[in-house]
């Protein structure tokens, strides 16, 4: 690798160490600004200063230790290791978001291998890598532990195409392991006792072990001398395939737990056979001893008459995740009265919400999920529970909340009691349906939301919604960075009030909505600002699409049907639209059914 | 067999089928939509899969808008639910299925669970429970059904009176009741828990068994 050659100070790379070597620079004023830049940690900080002038630009490329790329494919991995010399931690976001509802085919991209190998010469001592929604293989895997000697965490969301082989060879080679969480990832089981390739003696470094979302049964034994010698451990967030019992054992060997994931919290044997283990332990006390857990998740199984068990914590928790657990508000209630001190709960139970606002004064963050997938059923009234949860928490920041049925007086009301609302997201899964008392529109509502919410950054709109409620949108969602939007609106007007209007617009994903060309081209002066735009099952066109590529050469345009299909289009209009801006030009990995325009 | 005899046994009312009280009413209905609604347009129903009538039609005077939604077939990702998501609650209705309760018998160390789902009538229940505690039974009734024995009255009687076991169970409501008051598919329905109790513990429960006897 050859040295840099940017002004007197070069930075060298040692292959041997895992340690970055700066020679000291002869620019006193750079040596200055590099130290006072070390400090500065807010990426739009930095991008700020980098534009000040050249010497200014080179020292903050210096300091800059952590990597946030939002979009995989905005800028080539070369360009980034020639910039940045002494990186220690790297974030990479790769598919949009509707990949996860099965909007984007397989094979689409987003792979790690280019960014892996770029950084496996060029950053020797780097210690994190966060990837959401990437392609990362078993190889890859091997490769970050192989080449960064210093590595120490690995943090995985919403990624696949990789298995237990290549967690193996993680978590054996990477000594200095710290945290290894997985989270929504696919895993594939490839039959490999993983946890037992842990390094066999000796106390770990581990602080952070979540493995829920891997499949495959674990060597409980194993996971338990693990366990026993990591002294370290905060957070331990287990998969369905530890018993309540097992969960016993490990707590009772780590009191010192402050984040723990359950597992699925119910006995390893289910009686139907005669043979059964009849005592009922006090899973209870287990958790008594646990006095620093303050975020629980999991209960993948439970059984509901183990819920009680986790009472002697309740009072402590901050954060609460029973969104897996199949349990009403009646099993809910005695454990929800006690949490006083909840900021964050996940749950699917919106028939308990009254008892929430009574008793979690503090709640930030709420997330009522479905509790099953499907469109038609008719359930419990599902905008008292809202109401009931806007007068009593009033210090919301942060909602999603699934629903059959919505009136816009509850949504008004939410507006107006938790003004300090950041994120917004209200999905009525009836599609195309109006506030079920008044039979109108719900453009009231989400006018409101944009109009008092004034911190609001992310908004998601669901129900039936005409141009109004997107000029309110445009009108007052100024601070707005990602919106979504599915099986709304009436005409390409509500996208352009969008598009003029939102000035801070950064992610905008819509689907099944009646947006065509006009509206598209009414977004020019904006896109070069945006992270991306995903527009499928609209009405643009081919020639739509490519007048926009035309007009701004810098922005990618890819266009592609969501079933794989070659071609693109689905009757008269594009199936997908995804467009985003790129430093480096189209990307060299798009499969045969993505066409870049 | 036992089903047989749910004439003679119901709950509380004469003739057959009185369960249509008991089932609480969980799902608020598809009227709660079209009857709180002031719909001066015919509005079809979302679960009517009649979507012939699609006139998207908009009275600019009324804030009304009729849009006759697509018939509402699944639609790839929709709800946006993750696929993890879905994978967990799809497979949680699975072990759903499975209708577990405990079990207790007075006496006995310990407690059983059974899964009401394996079974498909009382003497099949009878027969396992039997099975399970066979140790801790006194009577020689033991390996027989004990739910037959208890329907017949004059031996109800004795066994009330008696020191032999009656199976009682507590139902959703958190009454106890004696099993095999009502048909099985009900029984398994609105079973909480199981008891098996000591017949002259049980006297409790029995009036309304012993006035269901006299009924038939």
């Amino acid at each position: 690798m050859s040295e840099d050659d940017g002004g007197c100070g070069g930075a060298g790379k040692s292959r041997n160490s895992g340690e970055y070597f700066t020679p000291y620079p002869d620019q006193v004023l750079e040596n200055v600004l590099e130290n006072v830049l070390v400090f500065l940690k807010s990426r739009r900080d930095r991008n700020a200063v980098s534009l000040v002038c050249k010497s200014w630009y080179r020292a903050e490329a210096y300091t800059r230790s952590d990597l946030f790329i939002g979009n995989c494919y905005a800028v080539a991995p070369r360009r980034v290791t020639d910039r940045f010399k002494r990186v220690r931690s790297v974030s990479v976001k790769g598919k949009p978001r509707f990949a996860d509802f099965s909007l984007l085919p397989p094979d689409w991209g987003a792979h790690f291998r280019p960014w892996v190998s770029a950084m496996a010469t060029a950053y020797r001592a780097l210690e994190k890598i966060y990837l959401k929604r990437m392609s990362i293989t078993d190889d890859d895997l091997a490769v970050i532990a192989h080449s960064f000697p210093n590595f120490k965490e690995l943090v995985l969301v919403c990624c696949e195409d990789f298995g237990t082989s290549g967690l193996a060879v993680v978590v054996s080679e990477c000594r200095s392991l710290r945290v290894l969480e997985l989270i929504e990832d696919d895993v594939s089981d490839d039959e490999v006792d993983w946890i037992s390739c842990f390094p066999p003696e000796g106390t770990t470094n581990l602080e952070s072990l979540s493995f829920d979302c891997v499949e495959s049964p674990i060597n409980f034994e194993a996971l338990e001398r693990l366990v026993a010698r990591s002294p370290l451990l905060k957070k331990l967030r287990l998969n369905r395939h530890v018993s309540i019992g097992q969960l016993q054992r490990l707590i009772f060997r780590s009191p010192q737990l402050t984040h723990l994931g359950t597992g699925s919290f119910a006995p390893l044997e289910i009686a139907g056979q005669q043979q059964v283990d009849n005592r009922e332990p006090d899973y209870g006390s287990a958790f008594a001893a646990c006095r620093s857990i303050v975020c629980l998740s999991g209960f993948r199984e439970i059984s509901p008459e183990h819920l009680p068990a986790i009472f002697p914590v309740s009072a402590n928790l901050t954060s609460l995740n029973l969104s897996y657990a199949n349990i009403d508000a009646d099993q809910l209630r005695p454990v929800i009265r006690h949490c006083h001190k909840l900021q964050a709960l996940d749950s699917i139970c919106d028939e308990g919400l009254q008892m929430v606002a009574d008793s979690c004064k503090d709640l930030r963050e709420l997330r009522i999920f479905p509790i099953d997938g499907s469109e038609n059923i008719e359930g419990p009234v599902s905008e008292v529970g809202l109401l009931a949860i806007s007068i009593g928490c009033r210090k919301l920041q942060s909602v999603l909340y699934f629903c059959q049925q919505m009136t816009n007086a509850a949504v008004i009301a939410m507006s107006k009691n938790c003004p300090d609302l950041v994120v917004f997201r209200l999905c009525i899964i009836d599609r195309y349906r109006p506030d079920h008392v008044t039979g109108e529109p719900m453009d009231e509502g989400f006018g409101a939301i944009v109009k008092n919410c004034k911190k609001l950054t992310r908004l998601a709109v669901s129900g039936l919604l005409t141009d109004r409620a997107f000029s309110y949108i445009g009108q007052y969602g100024k601070l707005v960075r990602t919106l979504s939007v599915a099986f709304n609106g009436e005409s390409d007007i509500g996208l352009k009030y969008i598009l003029e209007g939102c000035t801070n617009l950064q992610k905008l994903e819509i689907r099944d909505s009646p947006f065509g060309d006009s509206a598209l081209w009414s977004g020019l002066h904006h896109f070069y600002n945006m992270r991306f735009v995903w527009m499928s099952s609209c009405r643009v066109t081919r020639q739509g699409c490519t007048n926009v590529a035309r007009q701004l050469p810098r922005l990618v345009v890819e266009v592609f049907r969501g079933d794989g299909v070659e071609g693109g289009e689905r009757g008269d209009f594009m199936d997908t639209l995804y467009m985003y801006r790129s430093l480096d030009g189209p990307r060299t990995d798009a499969p045969q059914f993505v066409k870049i325009l | 067999m036992m089903h047989l005899k749910e004439t003679e046994l119901c709950l509380g009312l004469p003739g057959g089928g009185g369960h249509n009280q008991e089932e609480p009413l969980k799902i608020t209905g598809k009227r709660g939509f079209s009857e709180t609604t002031h719909l001066k347009l015919n509005f079809v129903q979302p679960n009517e899969s009649s979507s012939s009538s699609s006139d998207v039609s908009k009275d600019t005077t009324t804030t009304l808008y009729v849009k006759s939604p697509p018939a509402k077939a699944q639609v790839v990702g929709w709800p946006p639910v993750r696929n993890h998501r879905k994978n967990v609650i799809g497979g949680k209705r699975k072990t759903e299925e499975a209708r577990l309760v405990k079990v207790s018998m007075d006496g006995a160390p310990y407690l059983r669970k059974v899964d009401l789902k394996m079974y498909k009538s009382y003497q099949q229940l009878s027969d396992a429970l039997a099975n399970m505690f066979c140790s801790f039974t006194t009577g020689n009734d033991g390996r027989q059904g004990m739910m037959t024995e208890l329907m017949k009255e004059s031996r109800l009687m004795d066994l009330l009176n008696s020191s032999e076991y009656v199976p009682s169970y507590e139902d959703k409501d958190g009454d106890w009741m004696l099993v095999g008051d009502v048909p099985w598919q009900m029984f398994v329905d609105s079973c909480k828990r199981l008891r098996i109790m000591k017949g002259s513990d049980a006297i409790g429960l029995a009036p309304r068994a012993m006035e269901k006897c006299r009924n038939s």
